[in-house]
């Protein structure tokens, strides 16, 4: 059977259908429980991090490396001659994915992933447009909510602290809501979820609600997803009144669901207390590491056209 | 004579009827019809029978292509243009707010990539009624004030 995403790009979450990303899920599945060390032999994949990011370039060059393929590629822009010579990305990826099988990219401007795969014939991911998208992100989010749950449908899920900037939420909470879960939105007033997000769910009939602390509701989750409310948007009075909302500590977790699971997209600094990483509840490190399997999926489904993923 | 002056023939041209008012003189700003010598006529907050002002275009020896149809409904959304041809309407239509606009607005997100790169700036329609564009490339949502353009 034909793979729907065959060859395809994976640009943004909005692009993909419930199916895809299903698909994109069991074989990430497949992967970790059945490592394929040979799958991609004789490819090579551009990584190209026109803006440098460690731990997503880390983890999708590990994902290559880990089903035999070949990684070319760079770490940061201001070695290319794009930077250096005024060369436009459109003939710059015109010429890297020429000697590529898949183009892997990471880029400081919005929508630089979506024009680049309009001057390539090879499938593009990804890894990060801007404050745009970052959809394998979301992918490994997902995966991990649905290795830990064994579901995505009807879960009640928590986001907590910078719900304004945080692009990783925004995806996973469009992604989610194909999946009529129940959202409970945790943050300073200054930093709530935006109107088009809010826009969004209230046309597809999605539940959710607003809350200021992470307590009120943290005995309802099945997951609760916690990133960093950053320092410098604050004055530091503000800052340190109204911190303590958003900072998650095992205390808190004595009541909760034996299923919960907290997520965090990492890099934490003080918003997970460690003492929460003892507990069973704490999976963020399992999520990382998921990222590599997630990645291996979307390589397997985007290179291969006929990889069955094994249930 | 009030009437008279808004009919007033043309042997051969377009007239813009229904503009709401105040964005006549942004459609002649936009269309670049200030550089052009042709004769137009521009009738501004004029009265209709609803109570509501409206602004009117007569340009002879100009016609709409379905391309600057569209554009036209970014500024007037029920305007109907009407086709004269030996001082006759030969053809008279409603303007249509088209699915997307390609190559007419820059994207008003200065960190978008479409600003330095060969590719022609491409926004969808996603609301009709107050009308907000979403950019193609980098995918964020504008209300149509935000566009310098229009105004």
């Amino acid at each position: 059977m034909n793979n729907p995403l065959y060859q395809k790009n994976i640009i943004s979450i909005a692009d993909l259908s419930r199916s895809d990303l299903e698909l994109i899920l069991e074989t990430a599945h497949s992967l970790k429980q059945n490592p394929q060390p040979t799958l991609l032999n004789n490819k090579v994949i551009a990584s190209c991090f026109f803006e440098a990011s460690t731990r997503t370039r880390l983890s999708f060059e590990t994902a290559v490396q880990r089903l035999g393929g070949s990684v070319i590629g760079f770490d940061s822009g201001g070695n290319t001659s794009l930077a250096q010579k005024g060369e436009t990305l459109a003939d710059s990826v015109k010429v890297i994915s020429s000697y590529a099988d898949a183009f892997f990219m990471r880029h400081p401007q919005e929508g630089a992933a979506r024009l680049a795969s309009e001057f390539t014939s090879v499938p593009v991911i990804n890894g990060g447009d801007g404050s745009n998208q970052h959809p394998t992100q979301t992918l490994l989010d997902l995966f991990t909510i649905y290795e830990t749950q064994a579901r995505l449908d009807n879960l009640n899920i928590a986001f907590v602290g910078d719900l304004k900037y945080g692009r990783t939420v925004h995806s996973l909470a469009q992604a989610l809501s194909l999946f009529n879960c129940n959202f409970y939105f945790i943050s300073p007033e200054a930093l709530a979820m935006p109107d088009y997000i809010i826009e969004e769910l209230t046309e597809r009939d999605i539940s959710f609600s607003l809350h200021t602390s992470i307590e009120e509701v943290v005995d309802e989750l099945d997951v609760l997803y916690m990133t960093r409310v950053q320092k410098e948007r604050f004055d530091e009075t503000e800052y340190q009144h109204m911190k303590s909302a958003f900072l998650l500590n095992a205390g808190m977790l004595k009541n909760v669901k034996d299923n919960l699971k907290v997520l965090h997209p990492l890099p934490r600094i003080d918003e997970i207390n460690q003492d929460v990483d003892n507990t069973p509840y704490a999976y963020y490190f399992q999520q990382a590491q998921n990222g590599v399997f997630a990645r291996q999926a979307l390589l397997a489904l985007l290179l291969t056209n006929h990889f069955q993923a094994k249930p | 004579m009030q009437k008279k002056l808004q009919v007033e023939a043309i042997e051969q041209g377009s007239v813009i009827d229904h503009i709401p008012a105040h964005q006549g003189v942004k459609i002649l700003k936009f269309f670049k019809f200030t550089q052009t010598n042709e004769k137009i006529t521009i009738g501004l907050n004029l009265a209709t029978k609803s109570g509501e002002s409206k602004d009117l275009i007569k340009i002879e020896n100009t016609f709409f292509n379905d391309k600057q149809a569209n554009q036209l409904a970014l500024f007037a959304p029920n305007a109907t243009i009407n086709q004269i041809k030996d001082f006759k309407v030969v053809n008279k239509f409603k303007v249509q707010l088209p699915s997307s606009f390609i190559d007419v607005l820059s994207c008003p997100n200065s960190n978008c990539i479409s600003h330095n790169e060969p590719v022609q700036s491409r926004f969808y329609v996603k609301q009709k009624k107050t009308l907000k564009l979403k950019c193609h490339y980098c995918e964020k949502s504008f209300n149509r004030a935000t566009f310098d353009e229009l105004d």
